[in-house]
């Protein structure tokens, strides 16, 4: 047998962002024994990712201050999951060292990522995802009196450009797929919702551009110049970046390995399916946030408290907060129906245009393909680093395909952590 | 606690803000933040900026990690390609 360190936990939480966070403080006054695993360097998630170049919001500080008072809670950052050896057991690894971790009930908070898809130029150096150039940014980025264009879809767009801009960058345009009356349309339902309204007026931006969407972007070594569609005709702007991102992908990863279901229609279609307790399929499994479909940091602050109560039991408290969660489901499908992406999107790559982008894989290639796994085995699609993180999700927006069950290791890891998934008898053979 | 950071990225000393990430600093460096060279010999800088595209991946004094999940630390040394 390995000596690799056995933890054990009465709850452990996937994710110190938003929903983490609220169920890790939810479910402490349990006593419970809490551990919350996180693969950024410190809390707070996409949304509150904290730097030198970050300014954090008063209700971040309230949540980390929160987590640190309660001694039954300790966080893990900087930790990745590999692999779920058995049962209500997870195999780890930070930046030193694999370790095992055995618990009694599990909450996945494991958010979102960007949709990020192909055009021509997007490999360059200086094109990045649009919620992407945000987090570079909040870490230290340096962005001051370049010119950058902000493409694709979504009111992430808008939050870019106002982190941009506050670094000193000059935002020349943010480009939005969506139609002016599908965004007119949104703004005017924020009424329903005046805290996010009040939002939107700080991010109002005078460059914004409603259908218009990315052509191709032009360099040599880096991004020189991007070419939009807007209406009928073609524009090319000069710019130092470009950063293009077209909405969020729940990370159902760890959850569909675990054999969590997922949603199969609606909205949260493909995002890990909870009851109104967050309780997942599996028995001892919740989820809460992003994960469950992508509706905003208010959304999972308050399923994660849910999910944190229902957990140790709590499930009087649980309730008094479903008509919260309610007001913030309606938020996250006006979100859906306003910003859906046109079918023009899928056109968006040339012949020659990288797909995967680490086994540099062009669209040419997939064409002829059949499916996700033909397209695995055949042009080693999706077979590298990123395990098709990137595109699985470009191929499922462009081809339709449907990626199967993620296997382990679910990320790149050390030969000494996979060494702990040997079981008696696998170490000592010669 | 310093103000600024000093690492070096293939042997050249680079200063940063303290608490920035590896990622950060390979822009600090110059040329867009490029990190490897791809399977076609392609030039590829930080894209996703979150851990997910492993586009940034880096040799870190000796072992693989991503650069924008990686705060930069004193005297750290950086080594991109592959």
């Amino acid at each position: 047998m390995t000596d690799m360190t056995l933890a054990h936990c009465d709850l452990l939480i996937v994710g110190a962002g938003p929903a983490g966070m609220a169920a890790a403080v939810a479910a402490a006054p349990s006593g419970a024994s809490i551990v919350v695993i996180d693969d950024n360097p410190a809390p707070g998630g996409q949304i509150w990712r904290d730097g030198p170049g970050a300014t954090l919001p008063p209700a971040a500080r309230k949540w980390r201050e929160a987590l640190e008072r309660h001694a039954n809670i300790r966080v893990c950052s900087g930790t990745r999951i590999v692999a779920a050896p058995s049962r209500n057991e997870l195999l780890l690894e930070d930046t030193e060292r694999g370790w095992r971790i055995r618990w009694k009930k599990l909450i996945l908070c494991t958010g979102a990522r960007e949709l990020l898809l192909p055009f021509p130029g997007w490999t360059l150096p200086g094109v990045t995802g649009a919620g992407g150039l945000q987090a570079l940014i909040k870490a230290g980025l340096p962005v001051d009196g370049e010119r950058i264009v902000i493409a694709g879809s979504g009111p992430l767009l808008l939050a870019a450009a106002a982190t941009a801009r506050g670094a000193g960058a000059k935002v020349v345009l943010v480009a939005e797929q969506a139609s002016l009356a599908a965004v007119a349309g949104f703004a005017a339902s924020l009424l329903k919702w005046p805290d996010k309204a009040a939002q939107a007026m700080t991010l109002a931006n005078a460059q914004y551009r409603t259908s218009s969407r990315i052509a191709s972007v032009q360099g040599g070594t880096q991004v020189e110049s991007v070419r939009l569609r807007q209406g009928g005709r073609d524009v090319e702007i000069e710019c130092d970046r470009v950063a293009c991102g077209f909405g969020l992908i729940p990370n159902t990863q760890l959850g569909r390995m675990l054999g969590c279901a997922l949603t199969p229609e609606g909205i949260n279609a493909q995002a890990l399916a909870v009851d109104a307790s967050q309780a997942t399929s599996l028995p001892g499994v919740y989820a809460a946030g992003e994960c469950t479909g992508f509706g905003g940091s208010e959304r999972a602050l308050v399923q994660g408290t849910i999910a944190g109560h229902a957990a140790v039991g709590n499930e009087r408290a649980a309730k008094q907060h479903e008509a919260e969660r309610a007001r913030w489901n309606a938020f996250a499908a006006q979100l859906h129906r306003s910003f859906a992406l046109a079918p023009e999107i899928r056109q968006m790559p040339q012949p020659d245009t990288l797909v995967c982008r680490c086994e540099d894989v062009p669209f040419s290639a997939l064409a002829d393909c059949s499916g996700w796994t033909d397209a695995k085995l055949h042009r080693r699609c999706g077979m590298g680093a990123c395990q098709g993180r990137v595109c699985g999700d470009a191929a499922q927006f462009l081809f339709g395909w449907t990626p199967p069950a993620p296997r382990p290791p679910l990320s790149p890891a050390r030969i000494a952590t996979l060494a702990g998934l040997a079981g008696p008898g696998d170490v000592d053979r010669q | 606690m310093s103000s600024e950071t000093l690492l070096h990225i293939d042997g050249r000393p680079v200063r940063v803000r303290a608490g920035s990430s590896v990622a950060a600093a390979l822009c600090v460096a110059g040329g867009m933040g490029v990190a490897r060279t791809s399977v076609t010999g392609q030039s590829r800088a930080p894209f996703c900026g979150m851990g997910v595209c492993q586009e940034c991946r880096v040799r870190i004094d000796g072992r693989r990690k991503l650069a924008c999940q990686t705060v930069c630390a004193e005297g750290m040394r950086v080594e991109t390609s592959e």
